[in-house]
């Protein structure tokens, strides 16, 4: 078994990430500059709105895209966040929710539809979200912190990667299960490149594209409880807090106040997917 | 000229075609060719022209390369060697924005399982085409309106795919063929999802639409009853070969080999064969200025109790029974214009047996075989059309002029 020495993995990527932060230190402070105003307007915008305004808003959303029943839901769940005292915690949290989902799809999306259409881009690709969906959120965690300090930034860094592989996947797929004849039908009447995507192939990948970034915001939410531990506010930042402190009371109701927010978006989203027709 | 020349087709699947090409030159069969090299043959050595208003039927049973050979045409598949050639353009050599013009402008395909898409509305799906070629909406919504009715569905622009019956989605989808006026309409067995009532309205359709647009139309069945009614020439293929080519009553009196055979072997005669294929050369005529007695003498020769009447030009002017010949034979009149009997069963030469059968149910005398200015062509005898019937190899007094593929 000893046939080679140990080889030290674990200083390899030491001397790395030295490396690289050393090297792109700067790069990384921009790209974290922009990060964090990016989330930070948001937040100050969901703030602003008053939660009045809000709940009737998401409400109407619901009603709209969902039906009457996640309507109510989402009214009753929203007021009880209010009447507790978490707003502001989960005003912060759907900041860095949406934010990393935007992120997310502007990524993933291109990305899933190149590893749809060339073969070597996928055998590239797969491995990597492979990499990126096993590996413990913690083991990232503390290499995001180096680079980005600790606070919202790293949160999202480390949302993208935990949440972006299945808006890759599921792009990848449903582009892939568009039936061969629709594929023909399009390329018989003489479509261009982007024809074929915007008229034929992502119209009928749409359910599959919006199940994955369903997948993602719950995955999002997810990580927004484990970024607590790296600075991130928020709904996590409440457990987190709570649970230093033992107040199982104080924990239960941010938690469940994750689980109201998850559940609007859920059902929004799911009904995006359901065909037209 | 020819619309469509199709040369020496191959088409290989599996890079690296030239191996295999090799093989088939060298008279390999399919089975020795995929051993060696892996690699499956699609269609081999394929010629054929097809005519500007022409529907030229490919027929085959599954995995007999006829869905292959029409994708090479508008090039979904890439032929291994070979030529194509529309309007004296090699469409396997074209560059990718001529292939994109080509399909554009001359050709369209109708699909099988139509190839609707779900998310449009039937105005939007039959817009398709125009819309990919950039014209206005204003026009395109114009022009599908026009095909729309054609096909008798203009009332339902506004609805989804999905609540259109197989029939009518597939209406759609030739109107979406026609929208861009193209020469040449693609059609990979466009009625084989449907249910045989429908599908048999849909071929009456399609023939009337052929009257009017006279497109160049390459179509694949695997129903050589569909085949039979619809093409002006029909290509039977098998192995990714043409076994036979000609039109459709030369398939079906002269099977080229055993395979051809079995494959007409159940056809419904009736439908398929017509008049002019199963009459009989009228024997002997005379003319009404013969006398019952030349009359009588012809019938007597040739053992007949009657004899059709023409006159020098061959128009049909009647028919004679020897029993009337020979009363006024006896009564010493010399013309027969008295006795001839002017109601004669005839029918034209593209009858089909079918509606011949009722004819000859009703008539003790032959029924004649006339063409549009009534000239005596053939007579029909109840022996020649049962024996048509039958299926028994015989070709009718044209003969028979089947061409048979290498």
């Amino acid at each position: 078994m000893d046939l080679i020495p140990r080889l030290p993995i674990n200083r390899w990527t030491d001397i790395g990430i030295n490396y690289l932060q050393l090297k792109f230190g700067t790069s990384f402070d921009a790209l974290s500059a922009f990060l964090k105003s990016m989330i930070v307007s948001l937040q100050d915008l969901l703030l602003f709105i008053p939660p009045a305004l809000l709940i009737t808003l998401i409400a109407l959303l619901s009603w709209k895209f969902a039906n009457k029943k996640v309507a109510l839901f989402s009214i009753i769940g929203m007021y009880l966040i209010y009447n507790v005292g978490l707003w502001d915690a989960t005003m912060q949290t759907l900041a860095m929710v949406i934010g990393s989902v935007a992120l997310c799809i502007l990524v993933g999306l291109p990305l899933g539809i190149l590893s749809a259409k060339k073969e070597a881009a996928h055998r590239i690709i797969s491995p990597i979200l492979d990499f990126m969906q096993t590996l413990p959120a913690f083991v990232y965690l503390l290499p995001a912190v180096t680079f980005f300090h600790l606070g919202v930034v790293p949160a999202v860094i480390a949302t993208l990667i935990f949440a972006m592989p299945p808006v890759i996947r599921l792009t990848d797929l449903g582009i892939k299960q568009v039936p061969e004849e629709l594929v023909e039908l399009g390329k018989s009447f003489g479509s261009t490149f982007y024809q074929m995507l915007f008229k034929i192939e992502l119209p009928l990948a749409r359910p599959t594209i919006m199940a994955g970034i369903n997948q993602c915001i719950m995955l999002s939410l997810s990580m927004v409880v484990i970024s607590a531990m790296i600075g991130a506010k928020g709904l996590g930042g409440e457990v987190w807090r709570s649970i230093q402190r033992m107040e199982i009371g104080n924990g239960f109701e941010a938690g469940l106040a994750i689980v109201v927010i998850a559940m609007i978006l859920d059902r929004i989203t799911q009904s995006f997917g359901k065909s037209n027709e | 000229m020819s619309k469509i020349e199709v040369k020496n087709l191959s088409m290989i699947y599996g890079g690296n075609p030239e191996k295999a090409l090799e093989m088939i030159s060298d008279g390999y069969s399919n089975d020795q060719i995929r051993k060696q090299t892996k690699q499956v043959v699609g269609i081999k050595n394929v010629s054929f022209s097809v005519d500007t208003g022409e529907i030229f039927v490919i027929m085959g049973l599954s995995g007999s390369g006829k869905s292959t050979l029409l994708r090479c045409i508008n090039r979904l598949n890439k032929p291994s060697a070979g030529s194509i050639i529309i309007d004296g353009k090699d469409i396997s050599k074209v560059n990718p924005q001529e292939l994109r013009a080509i399909r554009r402008e001359k050709m369209a395909m109708v699909f099988q399982r139509f190839a609707l898409l779900p998310h449009r509305t039937i105005r939007d799906n039959v817009a398709y085409g125009l819309e990919v070629q950039g014209i206005t909406r204003e026009e395109r919504y114009d022009k599908v309106m026009d095909v729309l009715t054609m096909v008798g569905l203009d009332a339902w622009v506004d609805y989804y795919p999905a609540n259109l019956s197989g029939g009518m989605q597939q209406r759609v989808g030739i109107a979406r063929a026609l929208a861009t006026d193209p020469d040449i309409l693609l059609m990979d067995e466009p009625f084989g999802a449907l249910d045989p009532l429908i599908r048999q309205d849909m071929q009456d359709e399609l023939i009337e639409i052929q009257k009017k647009l006279q497109k160049t139309i390459i179509f694949i069945t695997h129903d050589l009853d569909e085949a039979l009614k619809i093409g002006d020439r029909i290509a039977l293929m098998k192995d990714g070969e043409i076994v036979q080519m000609g039109q459709p009553e030369d398939i079906l009196l002269s099977p080229a080999t055993e395979y051809v055979a079995r494959f007409v072997e159940n056809v419904d005669r009736s439908r398929a064969l017509t008049a002019s294929s199963v009459m009989v050369k009228p024997r002997s005529v005379v003319y009404p200025k013969d006398g019952p007695r030349v009359a009588l003498h012809v019938m007597e020769r040739f053992g007949m109790s009657g004899l059709f009447v023409t006159d020098r030009t061959g128009v049909l002017m009647g028919y004679v029974l020897a029993d009337d010949a020979g009363r006024i034979s006896d009564t010493g009149q010399r013309q027969l214009d008295s006795i001839i009997l002017k109601d004669v069963p005839s029918v034209a030469p593209d009858t089909s047996l079918a509606n011949i059968l009722e004819v000859i149910a009703h008539t003790q005398i032959p029924v004649a075989v006339v063409d549009e200015k009534n000239i005596l062509k053939g007579v029909l005898v109840r022996g020649s059309v049962i024996a048509g019937l039958a299926g028994q190899r015989r070709g009718g007094i044209n003969g028979s002029n089947t061409k048979i593929a290498d």
